[in-house]
């Protein structure tokens, strides 16, 4: 195990972040479902307390390695070679950090949302937490697939138990979507653990050279797991169902994180294990991010449902993510990463916004909106930044993530980068003309009486809206967590282990 | 720290304090905050101008702003003498219109946001202007944009000022994306995106070309391209100008800060800053020529017949914004900064005097409903007056000077020079013209508004008046600094005034070919023939016989027609962008890629799949005979296959 470095720190931080949610929910069945209060206090104090509690990897964590930090290792299933091996470097530290804020967020705005079930909801929420943190910290296969899938089920009940009219139809939709990818990614897992000598470890199958071939079909599998999850062009549609009717809790981690997870799995597997066939795909990857920014930016035009249409956004701004990533230079990685904590930031907290006005109107569409910033207007201006934010206006997160990303896509292909920042272009035109619809013009006689922002909604949106003008204008506090990771993936792509079959692969596809 | 640091951190401050504070606690106060904050920076501005008039030039990181491997930017300064005369210019005109918007937004609802909006414009020009690198000027670029937008919309719950607040921006994206790949393709030509590196390295890549879909293009003039693109959109030239005359939704204070004379400016400061890069490319010189000439007599033939007083005097800035880069296009980046700084008097006085009018009227924009105005509001005539013999160039008067150099610098300039000279001389008679069209209309003959409006004529309040003599002084005598050596305004360097020597070590100076002073006597001398005409036509038609338009009107209903629908360039866009967007969203990725072929795919497997098995599943029955029937046949066929295969 010498590429990781064990925890510094008095507690074992990874495992407390992961199981304490876990081991909250499990207490909260002990408490009387008619005593909500509880319910809801118990999950925001266990929520406050594991942000509290993970907060060390921002100030601790040690920006001079790639190495995995904070690393925790005990046998497990000996007679598999597996193992609960977990921790984090440059690339995973930050999701974790940002998942253990989104949950806070999520608790704030369900307060008053979620009247029936209440006990099931929380324990829901807190079970969706100790999973994705599982997922961006595990370092053995094995695990990193049980994390992965409990995400799921927790994730499928949200939708199906408090979503909206057509619940049933997206939950179903959402798990089948990603269970099919899930189970290419498992055939793959059990190709390498075979091929490998039986070892389930991460960093020693990312160290291992595969020979070419076998390295497409992995790419293959793995790529169908994230591609859905990120999700890439063409296999978005269950996005859109599925952040339409999830109750508001359910979109914000739905954008936030979880979708994160596929460009994630880009980052952390596909890359550093089948670095040639990522190469060689590469053109391929970026067409499909292309047209990702393009399509999901064009196709918001055409939503008259606000869910709906921030949903498609998504679309496009991870597009931007996965340009990123396939751009494969330090630029495009470092702005695809850190668009990735953006784009949780920005889209969680717009979902968190139209979550608290629907709660007043119960209405998402646009059109029984105009003229809202008469009535809110602090709610405007937290919408108005959140709309900036998200059309990469310069001094706010956006920008940042976007432009690197154009930068490092543009050294790698002058098309993809050209191509891209149209997207920029076709973004501030949907985002402003649903600003338009909801917040100018005359007052829509439906929401005359509106009332503003309270005191926890309040809560609820500072700290995203502190941390997209934090990043906008010091981006530094966290593109330095990066650097040393992704010049070491960088090294490790860049190296290659065929490259001459590379060229010629990729001399046949052009 | 140096004290210049404080320019525009005092006009964030007064943003901040304002936006946070302003609606529950400052309320009608917020200018007590603002106006002292910008006047403040106004001051610092002056003695900055002193220190770089000795000689002196900042050039100062404050911090890193994004480290990405070799990627370094900083936000940081940089005090020259281009950066010192537009601090003069954004601090002066923000000043002035501050302390003339207490007057003209008083009782506004909105008069906190007014302000904190007003003062995070300006901070955001002077962070444009005072950039040493190229992304901080993108972020002061893209910063006084989302300022104009906010600003255009003020008044949101009206469609059109919402829609044209949007429409501004939109446009200027469009331009941006240009600017944006430039700024991109300078970094990864030169490895960085620092001026003075940028600048003193440019050379270095002279005859480098790029491939582009199979054609080889010249670096430079790729970059020059590219970032005039960003230009184009920002200062309203075609074919971007589309958003500028909608721009006037806004209330008129604005209108006289960013869309005369400072915001729209930014573009012709870009390519004045970016000179070095400019001039190395020919190709892109000419193209800033042409589009600068073609845009001054375009927007000139169309202010001819409008007759909302604010969408003629937008009109007038698209046309001198296109004086401004006709200037830099034939080399003379001084001529044209010299345009900007005087236009930014006269033309800021016309919209604040045109803002005088509206209050007086009660809103009303339309000219052909004034008349008369002379006698009751004697301190906005005067001062218009004044801008508006400046705008048309009469000798002695701030536009004269910069006007006469740029078609004196264009004529001396070869063949393109003489072509764009033309267009530059044809639009001096226009400008003159539509000028007086207003003085006449509005200000002289019988008032022709409602007697309810006649009821209320009255002028402004002093704290609006202030402002228009102010101005009216620079739109005098702001033009003196820079009085050519032919009128005996030189200090010693053969063919430049002083204005042109100062910003030389920055802009460089035209190459002008040799010429006469006869000829230079002729060159100004037509233009003043000109302005003289355009004057003395207005008032023919205007003030003698203002039966004439109506009658030159019918007579060329075509020509009428297509300038009052602004050469029908809306309607174009609409039909080849909006709409066809909007038609491809609905109509072919709902419709048909998302709806049919995907959503297809993905709800027609496991419908197929349920099918299927819907009909394998009728085959167990539950009745033994059937099952016992199938075996009996199932045990025949294999006897049948064993006994005969």
């Amino acid at each position: 195990m010498e590429q990781e470095l064990a925890s510094t720190l008095s507690y074992p931080i990874l495992s407390t972040v992961i199981f304490l949610p876990v081991a909250v929910a499990a207490l909260m069945l002990f408490i009387n479902r008619a005593n909500t209060g509880a319910i809801k206090w118990t999950a925001l104090i266990a929520s406050l307390a594991t942000f509290v509690l993970s907060l060390p990897l921002f100030t601790s964590f040690d920006k001079s390695t790639y190495k995995m930090q904070f690393s925790e290792f005990h046998e497990w299933i000996p007679a598999f070679n597996i193992n609960y091996a977990i921790g984090v470097d440059g690339i995973s530290v930050l999701f974790v950090l940002l998942s253990t804020l989104i949950t806070i967020t999520c608790v704030l705005v369900s307060w008053n949302a979620i009247k029936e079930k209440t006990k099931e909801f929380y324990i829901s929420i807190l079970l969706i937490e100790g999973a994705m943190i599982g997922v961006f910290c595990s370092l053995d296969f094995f695990l990193f697939y049980i994390f992965w899938e409990a995400m799921l089920i927790p994730m499928f009940l949200l939708i199906g138990v408090w979503g909206g009219p057509n619940r049933i139809y997206a939950s179903i939709k959402f798990f089948l979507y990603t269970l099919v990818g899930s189970v290419l990614m498992l055939v793959g897992i059990i190709v390498l653990y075979l091929y490998a000598g039986k070892t389930f470890d991460i960093l020693t199958l990312s160290s291992l050279n595969y020979p070419l071939k076998m390295q497409l079909w992995l790419f293959w599998a793995f790529f169908a797991a994230f591609a859905v999850k990120v999700p890439m062009f063409p296999v978005h549609t269950w996005l859109p169902d599925a952040h339409t009717e999830a109750p508001t809790a359910g979109s914000v981690i739905l954008a936030a994180i979880l979708i994160k997870m596929g460009a994630y799995g880009f980052l952390r597997f596909s890359l550093p294990m089948f670095p040639d066939a990522a190469v060689a795909m590469t053109p391929a990857m970026m067409t499909l991010s292309v047209i990702a920014i393009i399509y999901g930016a064009v196709v918001c035009f055409a939503q008259t449902d606000l869910k709906r249409l921030i949903a498609y956004s998504s679309v496009s701004h991870m597009g931007f993510v996965t340009l990123g990533i396939f751009a494969m230079n330090v630029q495009g990685l470092e702005g695809g990463i850190l668009q990735m904590i953006n784009h949780g930031v920005i889209t969680g907290a717009l979902f968190l916004a139209v979550g608290i006005i629907y709660e007043q109107t119960h209405s998402r569409q646009i059109s029984d909106y105009g003229g809202a910033a008469t009535v809110v207007p602090v709610y405007a201006a937290f919408f108005m930044v959140l709309t900036l934010a998200a059309i990469g206006l310069p001094g706010l997160n956006g920008f940042v993530g976007e432009f690197l990303i154009i930068l490092g896509g543009f050294a790698a292909k002058k098309w993809a980068g050209v191509l891209a920042a149209t997207g920029v272009i076709i973004g501030a035109g949907y985002m402003l003309w649903l600003y338009q619809n909801i917040f100018f013009q005359e007052l829509n006689p439906k929401i005359a009486e509106l009332k503003d922002l309270n005191g926890r909604e309040f809560l609820t949106l500072i700290p995203l809206i502190v941390l997209i003008f934090w990043i906008g204008v010091y981006p530094n506090a966290f593109l330095s967590f990066m650097h040393v990771s992704v010049q070491h993936l960088i090294d490790r792509v860049g190296m290659g282990t065929q490259p001459e079959a590379v060229a010629s692969l990729l001399s046949f596809i052009r | 720290m140096e004290l210049y640091t404080l320019i525009p951190v005092l006009p964030l401050a007064a943003f901040w304090i304002n936006i946070l504070f302003g609606r529950h606690y400052i309320k009608d106060n917020a200018h007590w905050i603002s106006v002292p904050a910008v006047v403040a920076s106004w001051v610092i501005a002056l003695i900055t101008l002193s220190d770089v008039l000795g000689g002196k030039v900042f050039n100062q990181d404050i911090y890193q702003w994004i480290v990405s491997d070799g990627f370094k930017v900083s936000v940081g300064f940089l005090v020259d003498p281009l950066t010192a005369v537009m601090l003069i210019v954004v601090t002066t005109v923000s000043s002035l219109v501050h302390i003339y918007s207490v007057g003209y937004m008083h009782k506004d609802p909105g008069y906190y946001r007014f302000f904190a909006y007003l003062s995070l414009f300006t901070f955001s020009m002077l962070m444009l202007v005072m950039a040493n690198n190229f992304l901080q000027m993108y972020f002061g670029w893209e910063a006084v944009g989302l300022c104009s937008y906010f600003l255009i919309g003020f008044w949101y719950q009206k469609k059109s000022a919402s829609d044209a607040a949007k429409k501004a921006f939109i446009v200027n994206r469009f331009g941006d994306f240009g600017f944006g790949l430039g700024v991109i393709l300078i970094f990864l030509t030169l490895g960085t995106l620092h001026y003075a590196p940028v600048f003193g390295s440019i050379g270095s890549v002279a005859g480098q070309t790029l491939n582009i879909l199979g054609t080889e293009v010249d670096l430079i003039t790729l970059i020059a391209l590219l970032l005039f693109c960003g230009a184009v959109g920002k200062s309203a030239q075609i074919p971007l100008h589309v958003w500028l005359p909608d721009a006037m939704e806004g209330p008129t204070p604005v209108s006289a800060l960013i869309h005369a004379a400072t915001m729209v400016t930014a573009g012709v400061f870009m390519v004045a800053r970016c000179a070095p890069i400019f001039s190395l490319s020919p190709t892109t010189m000419a193209v800033v020529a042409v589009v600068g000439g073609v845009t001054a007599i375009f927007a000139g033939t169309i202010a001819l017949v409008q007759n909302d007083i604010k969408r003629i005097i937008a009109y007038s800035t698209v046309s001198q914004l296109g004086y401004m880069f006709l200037a830099c296009g034939v080399g003379a980046f001084g001529a044209g900064i010299f345009h900007l700084y005087t236009h930014a008097f006269f033309k800021a006085l016309l919209f604040l005097g045109a803002g005088s009018v509206m209050h007086a009227m009660s809103g009303e924009v339309n000219i052909q409903k004034m008349g008369g105005l002379k006698k009751y509001m004697p301190w906005t005539y005067w001062t218009f007056l004044l801008a508006s013999l400046s705008i048309a160039g009469i000798p002695g008067f701030a536009g004269f000077f910069s006007k006469d150099e740029i078609l004196w610098q264009a004529y001396a300039a070869g063949p393109l020079g003489k072509f764009v000279w033309v267009l530059g001389a044809i639009t001096a008679l226009l400008t003159a013209f539509y000028s007086f069209r207003i003085i006449y209309l509005a200000f002289h003959g019988k008032f022709r508004g409602t007697e309810e409006q006649k009821h209320h004529l009255h002028e402004s309040p002093k704290s609006m008046t202030l402002p228009l003599v102010l101005l009216a002084v620079g739109a005098v005598a702001a033009g003196w600094v820079g009085i050519p050596p032919l009128l005996g305004g030189t200090i010693g360097i053969e063919h430049s005034d002083k204005f042109g020597a100062f910003l030389a070590p920055v802009v460089g100076h035209p190459h002008a070919s040799v010429h006469t002073h006869a000829e230079e006597w002729a060159v100004m001398g037509l233009s003043v023939l000109l302005a003289i005409s355009g004057i003395l036509a207005a008032r023919y038609c205007y003030l003698k016989n203002p039966e004439l338009p109506v009658k030159i009107g019918e007579k060329f209903k075509f020509a009428y027609r297509v300038l009052w629908n602004k050469y029908y360039v809306d309607e174009l866009y609409d039909c080849i962008i909006v709409k066809p967007t909007f038609w491809v969203a609905r109509n072919i990725i709902v419709g048909i890629t998302d709806g049919k072929i995907i959503e297809g795919v993905v709800n027609g497997v496991p419908a197929a799949i349920g099918r299927f098995s819907e009909s394998f599943r009728k085959i167990q029955t539950g009745f033994t005979h059937h099952y016992a029937m199938v075996m009996a046949f199932g045990l025949l066929a294999i006897a049948i296959a064993v006994f005969f295969f």
